[in-house]
């Protein structure tokens, strides 16, 4: 059980951390870029919250296959396939919670509007150093935002776990799998205790981000 | 800084299309003393301070003491043009404190630095806010912050848009004094666009009226020396009349 | 595939919607819940069921689990097609099924599959490969073809030895998925899922390498006094259904 609760944990935390970092540049060109078919690519990156987990997973699983042509791109560097393990849950959780962290962080980076980044312009910041210390902690909230629901979202995700993991002790056996097999099964008592100790954690953990984010509200509008 | 040769001030022209709008405009600023650049809204006032200041992009040529700042395809993006901007509304960056933006273009300026906080802070009256955040600012305090972090970028021309035009008249009597102040002891040119003819009168050494994006007139003093500028009553006068044209940008319908 | 199965059911309502119009006046209509691996067969045996007697049927699918849970909570399903035997014992244990209506409708066969042609032998030797990834099986917690799988594995004796490369499926449809996605080279299916696919490789494994894969159906209280419920589980039990059920990869007890 400590196994399942360690992968979910690192799994939710891995996907948080990666997902931000690859999410900022996206939205940050997705908030600043005035062409209108900007919004396809917006569209494109909202996909995942269309597709029914179980059929997002099916796709992914596809992609993460021995003789996928990902695969096949990463074969020169050893790698034959990455279904059934752990990477290959980060990629597909990454992908599902995709949407999660590019809208907030969006939203985020279009409500501080184009006027900070003038100012740090006219005040001698490069962009890049703009973007660090006038965009990034402007939008912070959109960040904060963006890791409370894309934590959550990995730690209650299911579908795609089931789809691409394959229930591997250690690797890629996740709570919430662990959970459906104990209720399909029957043995409801560990499955109370599963649940109500993923709820409280949850709980503290989306308790905790909301009062950050309060406090991020009250020291600055 | 001393001395007023040809080459000395900005040189600036453009002719270009925003949107629909035509700017088509040759500006030179002395190099020294407030030069008010003044016409109805509307009239490209904003526009030519930000083609100026790097911030939107017209054809044209930009020269800086003899600097270029734009000319044909060279565009010195605006970080690295070394000028100061005052923005119309408060631009105070809110995750900072007032001193860390007061010291946010200071510590990023290069060379040796002649404007201090130590100097800035009393020239402004800003010591009582020094320690705060930038919440429960009244907008004079905050025009009076964001005209000092823009002297301690270590500009050599500031940029003023229409500053005090979002102040309640109180705060604007507040603020006109400091910026009196100021340009008793600035020596850099500042372009500072309003449309209102008391702070003109106040301020300006010279005078240009922009109207429907062309320039219309231009009025220097008497004396091309900043040392004898013109009379407050005179410089009333002249931004009066030119106001006047701007709203009625043809002579001969006068 | 999807598609065809939303066109096919598509086809089904329009047809049960026609059908309804111009049914016999003693004709009834009975509702029956289908373990979703059931859903072809079934869908054919209530066609057939349809033009012997005139009577109509409507018919859901849903996991097993899923549909067990629906009936516990007043769902109006009449008769339940599951896909194992433990939910219709659970169903006669609570008291929602008409007693002594229990039975076993079609036996389920487990095979070793793989996309690639030649790889799996008639023997299942290919399990003792060292250079075997992945095989996938279904979770023997909760699907009978999982158990199967392991308990198959252990009469092989190579449970222990392949315990490191199990990758399990939620269901057996999902395990299905592993093994023709090719994430998994290889796996333990239900013979029904490839009875129609003549690519592959495949070992169907002997039924005596593990306990009997069951499929049970039950008749539910709701349907006690509908004649169309009981006309249907007889008529699941004729040569004409239990020849559908053996076509579809089934053994009929």
């Amino acid at each position: 059980m400590a196994d399942v609760i360690w992968t979910t944990l690192k799994l939710a935390s891995l996907t948080t951390v990666l997902l931000l970092v690859l999410a900022t540049p996206l939205a940050w060109w997705l908030a600043r870029q005035k062409v209108w078919w900007k919004e396809i690519i917006a569209a494109v990156a909202a996909l995942p919250i269309v597709l029914p987990p179980t059929v997002l997973g099916f796709y992914l699983l596809l992609l993460l296959a021995p003789s996928s042509p990902l695969m096949e791109l990463l074969q020169p560097f050893g790698i034959q396939s990455l279904a059934f393990t752990f990477p290959g849950l980060l990629i597909g959780s990454m992908v599902y919670s995709l949407p999660f962290a590019v809208q907030p962080i969006r939203n985020g980076f279009e409500a501080m509007g184009d006027r900070p980044m003038e100012v740090a312009a006219t005040l001698r910041a490069t962009p890049l150093n703009a973007f660090f210390t006038v965009a990034v902690p402007q939008a912070r909230r959109g960040f904060l935002t963006a890791a409370v629901l894309v934590f959550a979202h990995t730690v209650g995700e299911f579908g795609v776990v089931l789809m691409i993991g394959g229930g591997v002790p250690g690797q890629t056996e996740v709570i919430s799998v662990k959970l459906y097999q104990l209720v399909e099964s029957l043995q409801f008592g560990e499955a109370h205790r599963l649940a109500a100790g993923l709820l409280i954690f949850s709980f503290v953990v989306l308790l905790t981000m909301f009062l950050t984010e309060r406090r991020a509200r009250k020291t600055a509008p | 800084m001393s001395g007023v040769d040809d080459r000395k001030g900005i040189q600036a022209e453009f002719d270009g299309l925003l949107g629909r709008f035509r700017l088509k405009v040759s500006l030179t600023i002395p190099p020294k003393g407030i030069t008010a650049l003044v016409g109805p809204s509307g009239a490209g006032k904003t526009s030519l301070l930000r083609a100026i200041a790097g911030l939107t992009r017209l054809p044209g040529r930009v020269m800086m003491d003899g600097e270029v700042w734009q000319e044909g395809r060279r565009f010195v993006p605006v970080h690295q043009r070394t000028l100061g901007m005052v923005f119309q509304e408060s631009s105070l960056l809110s995750h900072l404190s007032v001193k860390d933006n007061l010291l946010f273009g200071y510590r990023r300026a290069s060379g040796p630095k002649t404007m201090r906080l130590a100097e800035v802070v009393p020239l402004l009256g800003l010591e009582p806010l020094i320690g705060r955040s930038t919440d429960n600012l009244s907008g004079g305090e905050r025009q009076r912050v964001a005209l000092g972090r823009a002297l301690l970028s270590q500009p050599r021309l500031l940029l003023m848009d229409e500053p005090l035009s979002s102040l309640d008249a109180q705060s604007r009597d507040d603020i006109l004094p400091f910026l009196e102040a100021l340009h008793r002891t600035l020596s850099i040119p500042v372009l500072y666009v309003s449309h209102d003819a008391e702070e003109v009168a106040r301020l300006a050494d010279h005078v240009v009226t922009l109207n429907a994006g062309q320039i219309v007139g231009t009025l220097q003093p008497a004396t091309p020396d900043p040392l004898s500028p013109l009379t407050p009553d005179q410089i009333r006068d002249l931004a009066r009349q030119a106001l006047e044209a701007g709203i009625k940008p043809n002579p001969s319908a006068r | 595939m999807k598609p065809l199965g939303v066109l096919a059911r598509l086809s089904g309502l329009i047809a049960v919607v026609c059908a309804l119009n111009v049914a016999p006046a003693a004709a009834a209509t009975v509702q029956i819940a289908v373990a979703s691996n059931f859903m072809e067969p079934a869908k054919e045996i209530a066609a057939a069921f349809s033009a012997k007697t005139g009577h109509q049927t409507n018919l859901s699918f849903g996991p097993t689990g899923q549909i067990y849970v629906q009936i516990s909570h007043g769902a109006p399903f009449e008769v339940f097609l599951s896909a194992d035997k433990e939910r219709p014992q659970q169903a006669e244990k609570d008291g929602f099924s008409v007693d002594d209506t229990r039975f076993t409708y079609a036996v389920g066969r487990l095979v070793l599959y793989s996309t690639r042609p030649g790889f799996v032998d008639a023997h299942g030797k290919v399990l003792a490969r060292e250079d075997l990834e992945h095989l996938a099986i279904a979770d023997p917690t909760i699907a009978p073809y999982g158990l199967a799988a392991v308990e198959s594995l252990g009469k092989l004796g190579l449970y222990d030895r392949l315990k490191p490369k199990i990758v399990q499926g939620s269901s057996i449809a999902q395990t299905f998925q592993f093994v023709q996605t090719g994430a998994a080279e290889v796996g333990f299916v239900a013979l029904s899922q490839v009875i129609n696919r003549p690519d592959g490789s495949r070992w169907i494994v002997p039924a005596k390498f593990h306990s009997p894969i069951d499929q049970q159906a039950v008749l539910l209280k709701t349907g006690a006094n509908n004649p169309a419920a009981k006309a249907f589980m007889a008529f699941l039990k004729s040569p004409t259904a239990r020849a559908i059920i053996r076509r579809y990869g089934y053994e009929t007890p």
